[in-house]
């Protein structure tokens, strides 16, 4: 079974600062790490590859220093990495990365299975996977926290809801997005750190995917960010404080006064 | 204090940490309270390949010297000395069959210690032989091809838990220390079975329990090494291991020192955080000072013996007694530090203190450790 997994560099989470002048996501001295959602879609991949055989591929777009987080892939189990870097890719949103992915994909060949986190943690979309799934056609089931019988031609999976779960059987190639109870990452094994550390990395540019230059990066992104902003701090605020006889009288004068 | 790793080791300290830190800690106040073996834990350690470490090459492992063991151990150590014991003594269980056994043997079992697949034990101690090892009853005969075991085990760690037991037993009872020898017991092994299992006051997390060897059957080929040299396996075995006893006590020191100084920032007390106070910042000086001497007698023990395998009794007790008794006092001062808090279960470093007291009595107790130095001593000065 030949499986692809997404997986994106972010700024890690204990770390975020946005930048005040221009209201953006500081990443300067911010520390990059795998999403984590991401960890938990490899550890899916890995764990199906032990089970049914077959390859585990590793996939980011990013610049360059991206690579780290595909030699952290590989000494997870995952067998290659390939970073899809290109300057054309800079600015993309979630529908010009899906394209961009969905190219890199057809370029390697396709898979049978692809899995991605449900999200990144710096974007919050959610859209990329199913994008992506769009794009290339393939069934999708999003949410997933659990994969059971996986098979050459179909999949299963439990995917989650508000009031439990649904149970889905896909038929392969499918690509699916997974929550963090899927599973619990296993941490990277000396024989695999020495593995990610020698690795040779793919590279795919713009042209080495035959991407039409108008749907990348910014010049393929509807999305327009207007405006970055933390929120407001909600100001005026009354604490009432007493009995609760007294606090409601406070309470009742306080909007009268405002009427 | 920069110890000038290589790349290697410090992969070793990376892997250990990432288990302490996501596998370990979250789980280890649960483990201690419930008495539970951390066999999730250990499957994880084996995945990420760090039961490897003390393997050669040639059968599947990373082929780690001494130095590499004490890296990993302290680590694990730093998360739980429960389950770190429980890793150690795989290794410690094992070594009787790298330093004596047949290639054969060797072939047998390394492969799978170095992967995880299964774990060893050490059974040595009896309920009349702790100190003096020579108080062993247990008995092995010939009997065609098969030896006969009968005796009874007491207090052997990953006792239940392992598939893989070195036991030592007498095949020439008359001959007192030079009638041990040592055997293979495999886990299912007729007549072989576990008894009573320990309650402790620390390192709870740890199996502690009876071997019960009646009438039990072996084949001839469990022999480790030749018969009657048990007990010089036996001394080797301990040489080996005990600065990964001594590295226990640094890593747990280390866990208790940042629990310590982390509270003394954040505790207020007469308007200021305590840390602010010349009695409280003495007391995390003197941690910190017999800490890293520690550290640096261990690692240069370690290194030592990696250099020089045939003489490593002296060094190999030293740091044992001196990283072992500074756990102690070091886990102590932190409950001190952490006051009425620090004696809570709520917080971490009560059951660092208790886990402290086993690394001064097991693997041999500090005063037999005294009494190798004093008698290698004695020796050098002939």
């Amino acid at each position: 079974m030949k499986i692809i997994v997404c997986v994106k560099q972010v700024p890690d989470a204990k770390d975020v600062r946005l930048d005040p002048k221009t209201n953006t996501l500081a990443r300067e001295g911010v520390d990059a790490i795998m999403n984590p959602y991401d960890r938990h879609a490899l550890e899916e991949a890995v764990a199906i590859k032990e089970k049914q055989g077959g390859t585990v591929t590793v996939i980011t777009m990013g610049p360059p220093q991206a690579e780290t987080v595909l030699r952290e892939a590989i000494a997870c189990g995952a067998d290659d990495g390939v970073l899809i870097s290109d300057r054309a890719f800079a600015g993309a949103d979630t529908w010009a990365t899906a394209y961009t992915l969905a190219k890199a994909v057809q370029t390697l060949g396709g898979a049978d299975l692809i899995l991605c986190g449900k999200q990144a943690i710096d974007g919050d979309t959610a859209q990329v996977g199913p994008g992506l799934a769009c794009r290339l056609q393939v069934p999708y089931a999003t949410c997933v926290q659990k994969t059971r019988n996986v098979t050459a031609t179909t999949i299963e999976v439990e995917r989650m809801m508000d009031d439990g779960f649904d149970v889905l059987r896909l038929p392969l190639p499918a690509l699916i997005t997974v929550v963090k109870d899927i599973n619990e990452p296993r941490v990277a094994s000396l024989k695999g750190k020495m593995k990610a550390k020698k690795a040779a990395i793919r590279q795919l540019s713009a042209a080495a995917i035959g991407a039409d230059p108008q749907c990348i990066g910014l010049a393929g992104s509807p999305t327009q960010v207007v405006r970055v902003f933390p929120p407001e701090p909600r100001g005026n605020r009354k604490i009432f404080s007493g009995s609760v006889e007294e606090q409601v009288e406070q309470l009742v004068a306080c909007l009268k006064a405002h009427l | 204090m920069d110890y000038f790793f290589t790349e290697q080791q410090q992969m070793i300290i990376d892997t250990a940490r990432e288990i302490t830190n996501e596998k370990i800690i979250p789980v280890r106040a649960e483990l201690d309270e419930k008495n539970q073996f951390p066999r999730e834990i250990l499957h994880d350690i084996a995945k990420a390949d760090l039961f490897s470490v003390f393997v050669p090459e040639e059968y599947g492992g990373f082929g780690g010297g001494c130095f590499e063991v004490v890296l990993a151990l302290e680590e694990l150590a730093r998360g739980c000395v429960g389950v770190a014991t429980s890793f150690a003594a795989s290794a410690l269980g094992i070594f009787p069959v790298m330093i004596a056994g047949s290639e054969a043997q060797k072939q047998k079992y390394l492969p799978d210690i170095a992967s995880g697949a299964r774990w060893a034990a050490f059974g040595l101690t009896e309920s009349n032989a702790g100190s003096d090892a020579s108080g062993i009853r247990t008995t092995a005969v010939e009997d065609g091809e098969e030896w006969v075991l009968n005796g009874t085990k007491q207090w052997i760690t990953n006792g239940g838990e392992s598939q893989i037991y070195t036991i030592i037993a007498l095949t020439d009872p008359n001959k007192g220390a030079r009638g041990a020898s040592i055997f293979v017991v495999e886990e299912g092994d007729p007549g072989f079975s576990y008894g009573k299992k320990e309650d402790k006051m620390g390192i709870r997390s740890s199996a502690t329990r009876e071997l019960i060897l009646k009438d039990c059957r072996i084949p001839k080929d469990r022999l480790v090494g030749r018969k009657g040299t048990g007990f010089i396996t036996v001394m080797k075995t301990l040489d080996m291991s005990r600065p990964g006893i001594a590295s226990l006590g640094i890593g747990l020191a280390q866990a208790a020192l940042d629990e310590a100084v982390v509270y003394a920032k954040q505790r207020v007390q007469f308007g200021k955080p305590i840390i602010s106070f010349q009695a409280v910042q003495h007391i995390l000086a003197d941690m910190a000072i017999q800490l890293e001497a520690g550290r640096a007698l261990v690692y240069g023990a370690a290194k030592h013996i990696d250099a020089h395998p045939k003489d490593m009794s002296k060094v190999s007790s030293m740091c044992k007694v001196f990283a072992t008794d500074m756990a102690m006092k070091v886990t102590t001062d932190a409950v001190q530090v952490l006051g009425g808090y620090g004696y809570m279960k709520e917080y971490p470093v009560e059951k660092m203190m208790r886990d402290a007291k086993i690394l001064q009595i097991y693997e041999g107790t500090n005063q037999i450790q005294r009494n190798v130095i004093g008698q290698e001593l004695n020796k050098e000065y002939s």
